[in-house]
């Protein structure tokens, strides 16, 4: 398979946006290099930039690799990428008051209405509930492959509780403290003011009438693998980080427990899964939830950011509607492609992904982080076996899509420079009154060789993503 | 601020001046073992050490006797021993963990690194690099940790809160030391040069050694160090300063129902504000400061309850 290079192009030229970058590259001595990565991963300890890995020992914490060769978008590139990004996400929104209010959609026959009532991920809770500027996902995460010159597909649409825009920051930081010259010769679109950003938006979809409104983060807790992200922006917000033992409910009204007694909270940027934001609702075995915090929210008395019920638009059986969504709501055609996609509860794909297993990518629908899939060209034929196995037995549990031939992009390793495919996960904010974005967003990278998985918790890196501003 | 939040700061400001409180004995201690005397007196100070954090138990499950080795393994870094310096490096970072939000990110950075360096450390590499130099720089990460605090942080609650925890902790253990000290010491105040390196260690165990002689301008004798420490309104870790501190503190977290605590700590301060060495002599030292001691005790738990336990909703 021949693979997209972001910096070198076919005839081995360098491409135009990383012509700066690559002769600075050439003309720092390695030594200076290896100095300043060295330095790198000490920082990264010391200021604590860790994640958990679940199934390891408790309270283990790793750094995620960091790579100091950036990722860099060309400002065209980008602009396209964001216009197909905001149309995207309003078309998700609007996809989400839909289903929870009229269903129109459903009625127009453009998606399978038991796709949609009977998923896991629907929640019959939100029906009829009115939400302020009509807005579910305020946070979107949408997951971005290239695979070819200006071809870009769109894996998936986090939706529920997105993570990694901490690392976006804290590795833009880094290369600044590193390589500040590079800066300088470069128009690199700043990032920083994305904490700036998602309070403002946060703000905006307080409940009705409060003009000053306290917002806070909830966190499941110091183990979870995302905690320092939470504390991040907790602290870059400047508001209170909660856990849901800090908050209570009363009179459909949550509480925060403070030293100076209880205190309203209006807006809960909460990083809970839905299952267990309320036990009274959802898993009574939940210690992380608040009691009766449903209550308050279809009350209306407090907003929850993401709402309750977002995973019923980014569940992978519903992603390949999508672009109909994007048709049916806004009537333009989508700007961002879809990956063609095999629906196995569908006899006929059910067929042909059983006949091509060894080429495709099969992905469980409710599945994340890269576990639970089988990457085709990457597998044995044991692993091609048990998910055959997998597929007859749950076909209606399971998608799969063409492997796609992932674009690559320098990056150091073990035995030098080399290329490593990635991937790029924007994060876009809505509140009803707009659609915005910080340039770039984090880029993945996958660190073994020939690997089409990114993801953190397989041993992924990351890498400081430049929009180069014109 | 959340009470969690205040309670995890209370925490991380209790345990490295902990960490740092045990530094400055065990270091006092070893020193002084170096001073030639009886194995027996050696040893006697060591088992000090021990029954001054109440781990006789915990002690002699792991070690059938008392030495000098024996017993800086177990107090530096012995991780089963919840008071070890190692166990309170740890526990302070990790309440520091738990709200690295609300902290500076100057203060985080200097209990992270504390803790990644001295988790590095085995006993054995510490002792034999000179186990003065560990005790020096726990002191002085415990004093970055302080100045970072004092240098960086808004002086809102939270300020207020850790501040608390230190003085509370200060206080504690500075009755303990005396306590302790003047137990052993006072019956066999018998030839000169032996008294004079036990006070003289006992007041460097506290930083105030130089202090002493600033305010005497004489020779050392118990009873004035007994009043250095208990009422001297200057000395940062007498107990008279503690408490001016603490009531300050409280008064600026006051809440609806903190009025007992506050009368409480009200009603510590005049005993330090307006006793007299001599009648707390008279009264028998040991009597005052087990009664001072667990009055500061009970001072903890009044803040815990008011500020600190997350209040249901009847509050």
């Amino acid at each position: 398979m021949n693979f997209y290079n972001e910096m070198v192009d076919a005839n081995g030229g360098v491409r135009t946006h990383y012509q700066g970058y690559d002769s600075w590259l050439k003309a720092t001595p390695a030594e200076r290099i290896a100095r300043k990565r060295a330095e790198a991963d000490l920082a990264f300890h010391r200021v604590g930039i860790t994640f958990a890995v679940y199934g390891e020992e408790a309270g283990k914490e790793r750094l995620i690799p960091f790579d100091i060769i950036p990722r860099i978008i060309p400002s065209a590139e980008w602009k396209a990428l964001r216009s197909g990004l905001r149309q995207r996400v309003k078309a998700l929104n609007m996809f989400l008051h839909d289903v929870y209010h009229d269903q129109e959609i459903l009625k127009a026959g453009k998606i399978p209405a038991e796709q949609v009532i009977n998923n896991a991920q629907f929640r019959p809770e939100m029906m009829g509930v009115d939400l302020p500027g009509n807005i579910y996902a305020h946070i979107a995460g949408v997951d971005i492959v290239r695979a070819g010159e200006g071809e870009f597909y769109v894996l998936e649409d986090n939706l529920r509780v997105p993570s990694g825009v901490s690392y976006m920051l804290e590795d833009r930081k880094m290369m600044m403290r590193l390589f500040p010259e590079l800066f300088a010769k470069h128009k690199v679109a700043p990032v920083q003011h994305y904490p700036d950003m998602l309070l403002e938006k946060l703000r905006a979809v307080a409940p009705k009438g409060v003009s000053n409104p306290t917002v806070v983060v909830l966190t499941p807790g110091a183990y979870n693998s995302a905690y320092f992200e939470h504390t991040f922006l907790a602290q870059q917000m400047g508001v209170e980080l909660v856990e849901g033992r800090d908050l209570f409910v009363k009179d459909e009204v949550v509480y925060m427990r403070t030293t100076q007694g209880p205190r309203r909270v209006d807006v809960i940027y909460r990083r809970i899964d839905d299952d267990f934001l309320d036990p009274l609702a959802f898993r009574p075995d939940s210690a992380l939830g608040v009691p009766g915090i449903l209550k308050a929210y279809q009350a209306g008395n407090v907003t929850l950011s993401n709402a309750i019920g977002t995973g019923v638009a980014d569940d992978k059986s519903i992603y390949p509607y999508v672009p109909d969504m994007i048709r049916f709501y806004l009537g333009e055609e989508p700007t961002l492609n879809n990956v063609p996609t095999y629906m196995c509860r569908k006899p006929d794909d059910l067929k042909y992904v059983l006949d091509h297993l060894p080429e495709l990518v099969v992905k469980e629908v409710h599945g994340a982080g890269g576990y639970g899939m089988l990457v085709g060209p990457a597998s044995t034929k044991e692993q091609i076996e048990h998910f055959r196995q997998l597929l007859i037995a749950k076909p209606n549990g399971y998608i799969a899509q063409p492997t796609l031939a992932l674009s690559n992009c320098p990056t150091f390793v073990e035995e030098g420079i080399a290329p490593r495919h990635l991937d790029l996960r924007p994060f876009v904010l809505s509140s009803g009154k707009c659609v915005d974005m910080v340039p770039g967003g984090l880029t993945r990278v996958a660190l073994t060789k020939g690997s089409l998985v990114v993801n953190s918790s397989q041993g992924g890196g990351t890498k400081d993503t430049w929009v180069l501003e014109n | 601020m959340l009470s969690r939040t205040a309670d995890h700061l209370f925490w991380m400001s209790r345990y490295i001046e902990r960490a740092e409180n045990l530094a400055r004995l065990l270091d006092v201690t070893y020193q002084m073992s170096l001073v030639p005397q009886s194995l027996d007196a050696v040893n006697q100070s060591w088992h000090a050490i021990i029954a001054l954090n109440s781990l006789e138990e915990t002690y002699a499950a792991k070690y059938s006797e008392v030495s000098g080795e024996n017993v800086l393994k177990f107090m530096v870094s012995d991780p089963d021993n919840f008071a070890s310096i190692h166990s309170c490096l740890r526990m302070a970072r990790e309440n520091a963990h738990a709200v690295r939000g609300t902290l500076t990110t100057e203060m985080w950075e200097t209990l992270n690194s504390t803790w990644l360096e001295a988790r590095e450390k085995t006993f054995d590499q510490l002792f034999n690099a000179g186990i003065s130099d560990y005790f020096e720089w726990v002191k002085m990460r415990s004093s970055l940790s302080r100045g970072t605090t004092l240098g960086t942080l808004l002086q809102d609650e939270a300020y207020h809160f850790i501040r608390l925890g230190t003085l509370l902790e200060r206080a504690d253990n500075t009755a303990r030391i005396l306590d302790v000290k003047y137990h052993v010491l006072r019956p066999q105040g018998d030839e000169g040069a032996t008294d004079f390196y036990e006070w003289g260690a006992l007041l460097r165990s506290v930083s105030a050694f130089e202090v002493y002689r600033k305010v005497y301008r004489d020779v050392i004798t118990p009873e004035r160090v007994a009043e250095l420490l208990i009422f001297n309104k200057d000395m940062p870790r007498s107990l008279q300063f503690c408490l001016n501190s603490v009531i300050k503190n409280l008064e600026l977290i006051a809440n609806s129902h903190s009025g007992e605590t506050q009368r409480q700590a009200g009603m510590l301060h005049s005993q330090l504000r307006y006793g007299r060495i001599e009648d707390v002599l008279e009264h028998g030292l040991h009597e005052w400061l087990s009664d001072f001691m667990d009055r500061i005790y009970m001072l903890g738990n009044g803040i815990s309850k008011d500020f600190l336990v997350p209040m249901g909703e009847a509050a």
